[in-house]
């Protein structure tokens, strides 16, 4: 009993922020408020709890990229690294607003109109418009509850054509269903390198998709895909066209070879772990395993057993 | 310890062992519940006589030293430790020996492991446990998996003979993951854990082995199928409820 008194007093209280932290961290998408609540209840210090939390989840709005709505209900923002302005305020480029958002309860507390240092250039702007124009209706299609957005994530200062400049699309869509134990969440982030000297814009997009079932149990799919492409620097309406039909392309590749994985698990996947039925198509022979043991000591004596 | 059980069904099943240490980092006094309650990957060690592998648990264990299964000796070696009584031995050797062609059966390779002792109430326990690592590069046949493990624990409890029958308690854990990965796809990982009871009174006519077997050879079934069409399954709805297949998207789209 002393042993474990010892351990628990030499923890400090940075060691358990740092727990904490880990267990909020990696949360699985729309679950994090849920395990806020179970941390506190295992921690019982409001002072290591609440460092935790505020450490914890801006990363983790940020890397599940939350939308929140404006308190006017005008619009939504992303919570991202690419519409970060500072600590508690990002960027909506669409409606030209920022937004002050509380981390710990997820929501948009206010908004103001944008500075136009915050903004693009107008000639940026053009190519960031239109494809965000294309997008919309690309999303709006493709997703039944998804968001998007674009940015400038490199050059939104430049004027003309003569420099490179660097846009980012998101897409989110998240479905939370706690009441059928069941959540699950799509990430891309594709980034549109427009290339001036080339004449071309490189395109690299990187896919997430997490999904978490725990009726009595705990299974979680956990897939990444990266890809990549191109295409001509055009004017922003074609290039917004040609892109999108980069990124619907891609995307629903994607869907299609996690379809063609799934079906593949009955039969080939998971027979590697464990077959449905032994070979001899019949159930195992508990009361006459004789046969079974002549069999082995023939492969045995012949070789041809795997070592084991 | 309900906000403890409550934090392991939400963590990554593959970050399953972190989240236990950190756990018993942060709740020492719930150190037996929290060991008893969560399930966490095997571990195995080589038998020094034999040279074949056996798995570690709890119920193997004392102090820091594990019983192999087929020498019973305690690894590394212990002055007292606890041994099973010469019937229930032999029992346990017929165990190791039978389940190991199940496991060749079902797994194509992997390691099983089978430990008998005596309970409080004239009847004993037994605990199969079985490990299979599927990844091509150790155990999978077909060469799928990048990473692939599969590990599962039966315990029964089996009650004092009476009338011909016994009454069995079997509790099941099956934790798994699969990770493939290719080029066109990138990585595909789903882990996971469950655990599932099963009792049944059975007639003892064709011996304890036997009935144990037959139950555990069901509840595996069960499981498999379960994680394969359900759980899995699930996952697999979610993701075409984010992102309907296109055929669904061009039914309703009209012609353009």
């Amino acid at each position: 009993m002393s042993d474990e008194e010892e351990t628990a007093s030499q923890l400090t209280d940075k060691q358990k922020m740092e727990i904490a932290k880990w267990f909020l961290l990696n949360s699985p998408a729309g679950e994090i408020q849920y395990v806020a609540r179970d941390i506190r209840a295992v921690l019982k210090n409001e002072r290591v709890y609440r460092a935790a939390v505020a450490e914890a989840f801006p990363l983790y709005n940020k890397a599940h990229m939350i939308c929140l709505e404006f308190p006017d209900r005008s619009g939504e923002v992303i919570v991202s690294s690419f519409s970060e302005i500072d600590k508690n305020e990002y960027l909506d480029p669409r409606t030209a607003q920022v937004a002050r958002v509380d981390h710990v309860k997820q929501v948009c507390e206010d908004a103001r109109p944008a500075n136009d240092e915050e903004l693009p250039s107008s000639y940026i702007e053009e190519y960031r418009c239109a494809l965000d124009a294309e997008i919309i209706k690309y999303v709006s299609e493709a997703y039944p509850k998804g968001v998007c957005s674009v940015y400038c994530a490199n050059g939104k200062d430049v004027e003309e054509p003569g420099s490179d400049f660097e846009l980012v699309v998101l897409i989110s869509a998240a479905r939370h269903s706690p009441q059928n134990f069941c959540n699950g969440s799509w990430r891309s982030i594709w980034h549109m390198e427009f290339k001036d000297e080339l004449q071309i814009v490189e395109v690299r997009g990187k896919l997430q998709v997490g999904a978490h079932y725990f009726e009595e149990g705990n299974v979680q799919l956990d897939a990444k895909h990266e890809c990549k492409d191109s295409t001509i620097f055009q004017s922003p309406d074609d290039c917004a066209v040609s892109l999108t039909t980069i990124i619907r392309h891609h995307e629903t590749e994607y869907l299609n070879s996690l379809q063609v994985s799934y079906s593949n698990l009955p039969d080939t996947t998971f027979k590697d772990l464990r077959r449905k039925l032994p070979v001899t198509r019949t159930l195992f022979p508990w009361h006459n395993t004789l046969q079974f043991s002549l069999t082995r000591d023939i492969q045995k004596n012949l070789g041809l057993e795997s070592s084991k | 310890m309900e906000a403890a059980m409550g934090l392991m069904r939400r963590v990554p099943p593959k970050h399953s062992e972190t989240a236990l240490s950190a756990l018993l980092s942060l709740l020492p006094q719930h150190s037996s519940d929290l060991l008893s309650q969560v399930d966490q990957p095997l571990q195995v060690l080589c038998d020094v006589d034999s040279g074949k592998e056996f798995i570690l648990c709890e119920y193997n264990r004392d102090a820091d030293s594990y019983r192999s299964p087929w020498s019973n000796k305690y690894h590394p070696p212990l002055d007292d430790g606890p041994y099973p009584s010469a019937e229930l031995r032999k029992l346990e050797i017929e165990a190791n020996d039978i389940f190991a062609i199940y496991c060749d059966q079902y797994y194509e390779g992997g390691i099983s492991s089978v430990y008998i002792w005596e309970d409080e109430n004239e009847g004993f326990v037994a605990c199969f446990l079985i490990k299979k690592d599927g990844a091509k590069t150790a155990h999978g046949k077909r060469g799928c998996l990048q990473e692939g493990s599969w590990d599962a624990i039966h315990v029964i409890e089996v009650g004092p003979v009476e009338d011909e029958t016994a009454r069995y308690c079997l509790t099941s854990s099956v934790m798994l993951s699969l990770t493939t990965n290719n080029d066109s796809s990138g990585t595909f990982n789903l882990s996971g854990s469950i655990r599932r009871q099963m009792n049944m009174e059975l007639s003892v006519a064709e011996g304890h082995l036997c009935n144990m077997g037959k139950m555990i050879e069901e509840m595996e079934s069960k499981l498999r199928n379960s994680l394969d069409q359900v759980y899995f399954g699930k996952t697999k709805e979610m993701v075409c409820t984010l992102r309907p297949p296109s055929e669904i998207i061009e039914m309703r789209l009209p012609d353009s």
